[in-house]
């Protein structure tokens, strides 16, 4: 366990000029420091694998947040936790790339649990070296998940108590408890053969991840002589005795061979085909001018009903059509505390100017399909407006006598056709017959984009003919 | 060109599309929820990433990675949200990567509301993370904007390498109105000197925000306020109505805009000379403008649904010799035309 990597592998730089100070050869790990040994390991395996120039290394918050000291690798530092999110972005970023995260245990366990265990069970295609050596290292040798019961830190005084901090956590048991992970092994470095088989394993977890096989997780149990207070040699003594015993060294699932691979590669779509998906490239519509009285131009307008009654796709279907006639046009919804009660609502604004406020406290028209809203917001309407009314449904009379009053049986006339959810259009062809703010035919363009149900919309053809025919009659 | 009739919160999705945004990561959240909704329809039918990330806090470093490799990337939350994304923030804004935020604000604090506020105005503009820095933050105020600024907000972040976030309130999300589409854009920015492309020529690079000796952090601090600075020479953005002949002037931004300009307009039928200005850019602020009135005009008339936040730097660009007042909702409730009239009365007139 010297701190000093001898015989520097490929994936290492010769001189680490990125390590602040005089001393650009040696690590910055304690002596002991089983970082050092896993850094080594996952070097000889990305040269041994020949992927130097795709990987990308991960560096955690914790001891090994300067690995990019010595990996000349692609390398990126990351917040506390967070290496399995970045990981799992850089590697949709860029599907040929092996990605690293190398982690530590307070790192991986305590602050980016989530982390880890989400991308576990989404099957990133990424490798996690995770160090487990019971404690926080860099700040000092506060308690981790990992920490053994008894087991004295900083934070720790007396030693791990369950009855406190609980029970060390299995980290490795937890992923391999998941569906998508397809290799996790657990590891040690205590003595020779042991390191044999932390190595073989970040090998065996890379080679599966260039295959496509999948979530690739390597925990390799690791002293930290400085935090444990012990010297290199009593760590790796007491390692096996303690960790050893707690922590299962061996395979907790190896399903490589036998996992379909997923090769995700990126495809390219033209501009044409991305309009085409956005429906951005859009077609004029056809214009039919009319010619309305002054007092019914630019109108702001409230439909009002209970949910289910079409009074959002009313006016989304006037504002849609309006605005291909070349007018501006907002539309925004009862939203938000004035939801309440089951009543819905919505603003409507048409005009031949920039709208400003999308909401008004006094529309010039109100359409309302039930009792609750014609009561509650008829006083509201401007004088000289309009208040329509589903005189099938309410069973009172607005009071005002200083607006156009129109009680229109709606949901009859829709029930007449067959189906009363398209009362909400026999209204638009009322006020827009009595109206002349738009043509039938403006209507009739933009039904497709606001009914979704093809077979609908000949049924709502009916129902604003029907609109129309009722002002002719009346 | 022809328009679609769009909510705003979609508008965002498509513009970020047609910018050539590569990656979403985003978590739901009313009322923003539309834009991971659409994103989730289109991103893949467009042959790019859409993730429903595990946390805000995972979502905005899942566009860390995706910045760091070189993409253009964006998430979108809404205030709460935005608050668990402050970490991410801070790390992005310290290595430099371009990411785009957006960010429908709700009513807070804590759980509040889904209704509109604008009270996330202090920790997006006045960065809400640890550390010296600042966002790009983009005010729309309509359905257009929110397309147009998104894709602006790409731009700008890689111009600057730097987060840039489309600032609206749950109102301009929800509303819907005609939106014309730009063409897609192509990116063609050449980001192999800094990115991870997992190749040979970009094996060298190193994203990092970590710098241990004070000096090499004090200078990375002060490139980065550079950065900022000539954002502010360059970057300021605003609009102006009616104010000509303004004997006083409006600020807002947002909904609060679109109810300003109606309030304006109803001042002007009683003989009142209001305008408005409506910063468009609220980092950078346009501070010389609004200061250019002060001389000939009575006062400021600052609209704003939060406890008052963009007022404090109306009030550091205008300085004390005009009256600067305010008018303020808070909990999710939006004004009506005549109680903002109303309240300018009372601040100026009455
Ligand atoms: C958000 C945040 N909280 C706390 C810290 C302080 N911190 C730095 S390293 C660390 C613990 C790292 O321990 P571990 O992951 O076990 O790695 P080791 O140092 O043992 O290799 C902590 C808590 C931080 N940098 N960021
Ligand atoms: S504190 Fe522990 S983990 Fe950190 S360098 Fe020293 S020995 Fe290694």
């Amino acid at each position: 366990m010297a701190n000093k990597i001898l015989k520097k592998s490929d994936s290492f730089y010769a001189v680490y000029d990125r390590k602040p100070g005089e001393d650009k050869m040696n690590t910055h790990y304690c002596p002991g420091c089983g970082h050092g040994n896993i850094h080594k390991y996952v070097a000889e395996a990305i040269d041994e694998l020949g992927i130097q120039d795709r990987t990308i290394i991960v560096s955690p918050v914790g001891c090994s947040v300067f690995i990019y000291y010595y990996f000349d690798l692609g390398n990126i530092q990351v917040a506390h936790g967070r290496a399995p999110a970045v990981a799992t972005a850089l590697k949709r970023a860029h599907p040929h790339a092996i990605v690293i995260s190398y982690q530590g245990d307070g790192d991986l366990a305590a602050i980016g649990g989530n982390n880890i265990i989400q991308a576990a069970n989404r099957g990133e295609q990424i490798t996690v070296v995770f160090v487990n050596n019971a404690i926080y290292g860099m700040t000092g040798g506060q308690v981790a998940p990992t920490t053994l019961v008894g087991m004295k830190s900083s934070t720790t005084p007396r030693g791990r108590a369950i009855e406190n901090e609980g029970y060390p956590m299995k980290v490795s048991e937890l992923i391999a408890a998941l569906t998508a992970p397809v290799y996790v092994e657990r590891t040690a470095l205590w003595d020779t053969s042991s390191r044999n088989k932390a190595k073989r394993s970040i090998k065996k977890a890379l080679k599966a991840q260039m295959e496509g096989k999948g979530f690739t997780f390597c925990e390799i149990m690791s002293p930290c002589p400085s935090g444990w207070k012990l010297t290199p040699a009593q760590s790796l003594e007491w390692m096996k005795e303690n960790m050893g015993a707690y922590y299962k060294v061996g395979v907790l699932r190896d399903e490589i061979k036998t996992r379909e691979p997923i090769i995700k590669e990126k495809k390219t779509v033209t501009s044409k085909e991305i309009q085409e998906v956005l429906g951005t490239d859009i077609k004029p519509s056809e214009h039919y001018p009319t010619n309305p009285e002054d007092r019914y131009k630019n109108p702001s307008m409230k439909f009002a009903g209970f949910g289910g009654q079409g009074v959002l796709s009313l006016g989304t279907m006037l504002a849609n059509a309006a605005m291909e006639q070349g007018f501006n046009s907002s539309w925004i919804p009862s939203y938000g505390p004035e939801m309440r009660g089951g009543t819905a609502y919505c603003f409507v604004n048409i005009s031949d100017k920039e709208i400003g406020s999308p909401t008004v406290s006094n529309p010039d028209l109100l359409v309302a399909f039930n009792r609750p809203s014609l009561e509650k917001f008829e006083g509201d309407v401007k004088p000289g407006g309009i208040i329509m009314y589903d005189s099938t449904i309410i069973d009172v009379q607005p009071t005002r006598d200083d607006v156009e009053i129109l009680a229109v049986p709606a949901t009859g006339i829709a029930e007449s056709l067959g189906n009363i959810r398209c009362a909400n259009t026999v209204m638009a062809g009322v006020y827009l017959a009595k109206t002349k703010i738009m043509a039938k035919e403006a209507l009739i363009q933009t039904l497709p984009k606001a009914i979704k149900k093809k077979h609908l919309i000949d049924l709502n053809i009916h129902a604003l003919e029907k609109g129309f025919e009722f002002i002719e009659n009346n | 060109m022809a328009k679609e009739f769009i909510k705003g919160n979609e508008a965002v999705v498509k513009g970020a599309i047609l910018a050539g945004c590569q990656s979403f990561y985003g978590y739901p959240i009313t009322p923003a929820s539309e834009i991971a909704e659409a994103a989730a329809k289109f991103f893949p039918s467009v042959g790019r990433v859409f993730l429903q990330a595990e946390s805000e806090i995972a979502a905005i470093q899942m566009t860390y990675g995706a910045a760091a490799a070189g993409e253009r990337t964006m998430t979108a939350s809404s205030s709460p949200g935005v608050s668990l994304k402050q970490e991410g923030i801070s790390y992005a804004a310290s290595s430099e990567l371009p990411v785009v935020l957006v960010d429908i604000m709700r009513a807070g604090p804590g759980l509040g509301s889904i209704a509109p506020e604008q009270s996330d105005y202090n920790q997006i503009v006045k960065g809400g993370g640890h550390g010296n820095y600042k966002l790009i933050v983009l005010a729309p105020n309509s359905a257009q904007e929110m397309c147009n600024l998104t894709m602006l907000a790409f731009e700008l972040a890689d111009k600057y390498r730097a987060v840039a976030c489309v600032l609206a309130d749950g109102y301009i999300g929800q509303m819907m109105e005609p939106v014309e589409y730009p063409e897609p854009v192509e990116m063609k920015i050449d980001k192999s000197s800094w990115a991870l492309h997992a190749t040979k020529e970009t094996r060298k690079n190193l994203i990092n925000s970590i710098y241990l000796e004070p000096a090499e952090l004090e200078a990375h601090n002060q490139n980065l306020q550079n950065k900022f600075a000539e954002i502010e020479k360059n970057e300021i953005r605003f609009d102006e109505y009616r104010t000509d002949d303004a004997e006083y002037i409006g600020v807002a931004y947002g909904i609060m805009s679109r109810i300003m300009r109606s309030v304006v307009d109803t001042a002007r039928e009683k003989g009142i000379k209001l305008g408005l200005v409506r910063p468009i850019s609220l980092f950078p602020f346009p501070k010389a403008k609004l200061r250019s009135y002060r001389e000939n005009i009575k006062g400021y008339f600052v609209t704003e649904l939060s406890n008052g936040q963009m007022v404090d730097d109306v009030r550091l660009a205008v300085g004390e010799l005009k009256p600067v007042r305010l008018y303020t909702r808070m909990g999710g409730y939006v004004p009506s035309i005549e109680e903002v009239f109303e309240g300018f009365e009372k601040a100026f007139i009455k």
